[in-house]
């Protein structure tokens, strides 16, 4: 079977996030790297893999972004995917979530993956919703914030973290299943494993390589258009109690949220 | 924030940030607790191994990672920033492997140097005697012809990882002959007869073990010796060159640090209504520690480059190691005054860095020893 996982490159997380303001957008000429969700959507991949369950052929990367992207793709091959695929092209450039969904689905489409895990935040738009996007054009199921993934019944039993607890939900193959941070411990790619990234199968996709209708891509695609972005509003100062008393501590707070109608 | 590196290509800038991510997440964390204890960390230098970091600079022919010392030792500046010990264990390992690596036959490198660099053994280099620190010339333990091989008696003062290595690159006198009798042997660490003495008590890199190593009688095959029968001390001040920029890469990182621990605490604190960092006498500290690390890492980095193309470069390591550790020693004064009060506590960093930049002034040649070396080469027009 093949697992296809999808990879974003995103600004570095030690990169003070900035808006430019001749554009508009997010500032994105800084340090990237791969965003760190996906790590472990690639690593969820590897234990199925590892695990023996289920017998894993090919784990396969896939992106969709600028040039620059493909180092996010050497990544996810240095952390065990064995190719990987860049989805590239002007066309592109500007979609929105449901645009790069769909861009991406038809890529997916090609490669009939039986698995199709991703992570369920970027770090940059976290938008938490490109899985569902893509689980609806390949007509699969969605699971969205899987923290655990065992395999049962020839199926995936998973846990995903819910509002309210954890929700248990077993699912047939193929499914499109988004992984939360809490499902492993991603490992670290050795030095040969990055120096050996270069030599794995990178295929290149156009837009047209990949069978995607041009006019639902690209910003003139994209129902979504973007205004102003603005940094959001410093927060408030909070109230500080010292805690000199702990009772009178525990009654200060009490009758605060008291106040508030939290409890 | 990290420091802003040029890098040659997009592998070796994976590879610097493999090792920053993972002195982040597993260095860093467990620094502060494992220096207060005293405990060396033996596990991590196994996981160091298998990531292929303990053989980075040796080529990838011979079993190692085929890194230039440019990109490892701007990797391992990573690792030191985060844990002084952890950076300068990865220095000696790789240095205890430099005479076998550059020195060996082809039988005993296709012997032992392929385990040493695969990173699941560490290693340890043993030079300096109780008597012969600055001046190795002076070393008094013997190595002694019997019919199968050499016998070893002695002691060896101040060893890195004395009593945790798997092996030994020792040096001992084979003839009376003060240059020409020293020779260089690899000594496996469970030789019989070979003892570490109680690890010294220090004032800083606690977390890394340095003991007397005795030798009575340890007994080694023939094939032991590495290099010519007498060569050991020019092995030894060789492997020396390139420690010395390991231990100069270890330094910078710890400048780095100091650095970066001062500039985010100067742009939190404040004092008379504003953040300390806008007042310019503090200011203008914060930014001399900033251009003497830059100029720490320009210094190291030249000499790197020099030897990744060939050329001669030991003036250069003496000269980077003397700027990097004096330039450490100075950052980390200078951070534990910004951080006022705080700084002289163990609640941060800073005065642990301060504690370790010290060592880096005496080992691998004192500054004094650096200073003396540079000379010479001035005195021998060499090298300008
Ligand atoms: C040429 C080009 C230029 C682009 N420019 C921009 C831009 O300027 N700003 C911008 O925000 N986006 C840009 N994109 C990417 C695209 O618009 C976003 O990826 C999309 O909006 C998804 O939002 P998200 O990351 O918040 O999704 P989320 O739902 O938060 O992401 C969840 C997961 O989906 C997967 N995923 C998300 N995006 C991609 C992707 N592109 N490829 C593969 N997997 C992915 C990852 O696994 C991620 O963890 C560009 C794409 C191209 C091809
Ligand atoms: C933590 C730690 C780890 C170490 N690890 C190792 C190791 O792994 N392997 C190893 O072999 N050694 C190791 N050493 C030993 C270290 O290299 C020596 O301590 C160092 O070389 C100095 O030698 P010494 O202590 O005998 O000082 P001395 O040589 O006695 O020097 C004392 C002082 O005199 C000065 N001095 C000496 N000669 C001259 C001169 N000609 N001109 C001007 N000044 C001079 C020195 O600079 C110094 O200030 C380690 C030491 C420490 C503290």
């Amino acid at each position: 079977m093949k697992i296809c996982v999808l990879v974003k490159e995103v600004p570095d997380a030690a990169v003070e996030k900035r808006i430019d303001p001749s554009t508009g957008r997010m500032d994105r000429s800084g340090e990237k790297n791969l965003n760190p969700y996906d790590t472990h959507a690639i690593e969820a991949a590897m234990q199925l893999k590892e695990g023996g369950a289920l017998q894993v052929d090919e784990i396969v990367a896939v992106t969709m972004g600028p040039e620059s992207a493909v180092r996010a793709l050497h990544k996810a091959v240095s952390l065990g995917a064995d190719r990987s695929i860049h989805l590239t092209d002007a066309a592109l450039a500007g979609s929105d979530v449901a645009a790069t969904g769909y861009a991406l689905a038809k890529a997916l489409e090609k490669e009939q993956p039986d698995v199709v895990l991703l992570g369920q935040q970027s770090d940059d738009g976290e938008c938490y919703t490109i899985g569902a996007v893509v689980a609806e054009h390949l007509k699969a199921p969605s699971l969205t914030q899987v923290i655990k993934l065992d395999v049962v019944d020839g199926g995936l039993r998973c846990e995903r973290q819910a509002e309210y607890g954890y929700d248990t939900v077993q699912v047939s193959l193929p499914a499109v299943i988004s992984v939360g941070d809490a499902i492993n411990e991603p490992r670290y790619p050795s030095l040969k494993a990055i120096m050996g990234a270069k030599k794995k199968p990178l295929e290149t996709a156009s837009a047209a390589d990949a069978g995607i209708d041009a006019s639902l891509v690209g910003g003139d695609g994209s129902r979504v258009q973007c205004g102003e972005f603005k940094a959001p509003p410093a927060k408030a100062a909070g109230t500080i109690i010292e805690d000199e008393d702990t009772d009178a501590t525990v009654e200060q707070i009490v009758a605060w949220l008291d106040e508030r109608k939290l409890i | 924030m990290p420091a802003d590196r040029l890098l040659p290509d997009d592998e070796s800038a994976a590879i610097v940030a493999l090792a920053r991510d993972f002195a982040a997440a597993e260095l860093a964390p467990r620094a502060a607790a494992a220096e207060e204890a005293g405990a060396f960390p033996r596990e991590l230098f196994r996981e160091l191994g298998r990531l292929g970091i303990l053989g980075m600079p040796y080529p990838e022919e011979l079993g190692g990672g085929g890194q230039s010392y440019e990109v490892y030792l701007q990797a391992l500046e990573e690792l030191g920033g985060a844990w002084a010990s952890v950076g300068v264990g990865v220095s000696v390992h790789v240095m205890s492997c430099y005479p076998l690596a550059t020195w060996g036959s082809d039988e005993q490198r296709e012997r032992w140097l392929g385990e040493l660099l695969a990173g699941d053994l560490l290693g340890a280099y043993a030079l300096s005697e109780a008597e012969a620190g600055s001046d190795p010339g002076a070393m008094r333990a013997r190595a002694t012809r019997v019919a199968d091989g050499y016998r070893l008696d002695g002691s060896k003062a101040w060893v890195t990882h004395g009593g945790e290595a798997d092996f030994y690159t020792l040096f001992a006198r084979t003839s009376k002959d003060r240059a020409r009798g020293i020779s260089c042997f690899l000594v496996p660490g469970d030789a019989p007869g070979l003892a570490a003495q109680a690890p010294e008590r220090k004032m800083g890199l606690t977390g890394s073990t340095t003991a007397t190593v005795d030798l009575d009688a340890v007994a080694l095959d023939a094939d032991r010796v590495i290099g010519a029968e007498g060569d050991g001390l020019s092995i030894a001040l060789q492997a020396l060159d390139s420690g010395r920029l390991g231990i100069a890469a270890v330094a910078v990182g710890v400048a780095q640090a100091a650095l970066d621990h001062a500039v985010a605490y100067a742009r939190e604190r404040r004092t008379f209504g504003k953040a300390i960092i806008d007042h310019q006498g503090l200011g203008f500290l914060l930014a001399d520690m900033a251009a003497a690390t830059a100029c720490a890492r320009g210094v190291m980095l030249d000499a790197a480059r020099r030897r990744d193309r060939g050329l001669p470069f030991s003036q250069q390591a003496s000269i980077a190691k003397l700027v990097a550790t004096d330039t450490a020693m100075k950052v980390t004064t200078d951070a534990v005054q910004v951080l006022g009060g705080y700084g002289y506590t163990k609640e941060f960093p800073v005065e642990r860095l301060m504690r370790e930049a010290k060592v880096m002034q005496i080992f691998e040649g004192t500054n004094q020893i650096q200073r003396l070396v540079i000379a010479r080469h001035l005195a021998r027009g060499a090298g300008r």
